[in-house]
């Protein structure tokens, strides 16, 4: 539980500090696997197979964001030709 | 986390899971804040392959095989390997040869090496010692797949409509891609050849069309 924490205070970190779009998708994808160790660890604690389960879907659910998000950054990489999150601000109106 | 409840195991096997737990997730932690702290998004790639093959023994020693071999084939082969193909779609490196020469140097691939042989030395010791004990509180596949396909059907069904969206999703965004390059690259071979006075060869070639 404490190494969940850890893994996910460390994915939120690099989240806010980072500002690399390929570095926020990473740190997101730390940040959901700290989750889903979580959610193992507990279901290995009290003996259930839920843990688990949540975890698969979990493992779904990173794998459609992390498509989705990578397509993403390939389109904003096509039209602002760099990855930088701030040029991204004026993306508003 | 402390699964001391049983009683009837071995305390030396015990002992040695916990032992690996706690290594394998210092190896994660460890690999985690080198790839916070890399400048290149491939060191980091790396380091964050490292980082989930560490989180997956854990899952081993914590007594979960099937999550285990789920994290491996899934995180650190098929995520990703979207990332090193989005990287490489990128081509952010103009320098790229230089950069390949730095990779060849053993400096930077050694951290990524050393983390995971420590995991390589724990699995191997793992297989010699037999599969992590049944009876103190593993949960193997076939409980999972009887929960993920009694109570939670739904959420099977749901998870496989995210995972439609994101691929038609995926899909639309990148639909016009392919197109748009062919015709930039059209276009530039179009003016290299000009530029090298309509010799074919030399206009596919980088080098001496440039330098004339």
């Amino acid at each position: 539980m404490l190494l969940a924490g850890i893994l996910f205070s460390l994915g939120l970190t690099s989240l806010l500090v980072r500002r690399n779009l390929i570095f926020v998708l990473m740190s997101l994808e730390v940040m959901l696997n700290a989750a889903g160790l979580a959610f193992v660890v507990a279901g290995s604690r009290w003996h259930q197979a839920d843990g688990q389960v949540v975890f698969l879907f979990i493992l779904a659910m990173a794998a459609a964001e992390v498509c989705v998000g990578l397509a993403l950054v390939l389109e904003i990489y096509r039209r602002c030709k760099s990855l930088d999150v701030d040029g991204l601000s004026e993306m508003r109106g | 986390m402390k699964r001391r409840q049983s009683t009837s195991v071995p305390c030396c096997r015990e002992r040695f899971m916990e032992l690996a737990f706690y290594i394998a997730g210092a190896v994660a932690v460890i690999s985690t804040v080198l790839m916070l702290t890399r400048l290149n998004v491939v060191h980091a790639l790396l380091y964050l392959i490292v980082s989930l093959l560490g989180v997956a023994v854990v899952f081993y020693a914590l007594g979960a095989p099937f999550v285990a071999a789920l994290e491996v084939i899934i995180y650190a082969g098929a995520i990703m390997v979207l990332f090193v193909f989005v990287v490489m779609m990128l081509n952010l490196g103009a320098p790229a040869a230089k950069m390949e020469k730095q990779w060849l140097k053993p400096g930077i691939w050694t951290g990524p090496v050393l983390l995971a042989a420590i995991l390589i030395v724990e699995v191997v010791y793992f297989v010699r010692r037999g599969a992590p004990g049944m009876s103190s509180g593993a949960i193997d596949p076939k409980q999972v797949g009887m929960a993920l396909f009694g109570p939670y059907l739904i959420g099977v069904e749901l998870a496989s409509m995210l995972l439609l969206a994101g691929l038609v999703g995926a899909y639309h965004l990148g639909y016009r891609k392919p197109e748009k390059v062919e015709i930039q690259h059209d276009a530039d071979t179009h003016e290299r050849r000009v530029a090298a006075g309509g010799d074919l060869v030399l206009a596919g070639t980088d080098q001496p069309a440039r330098t004339p």
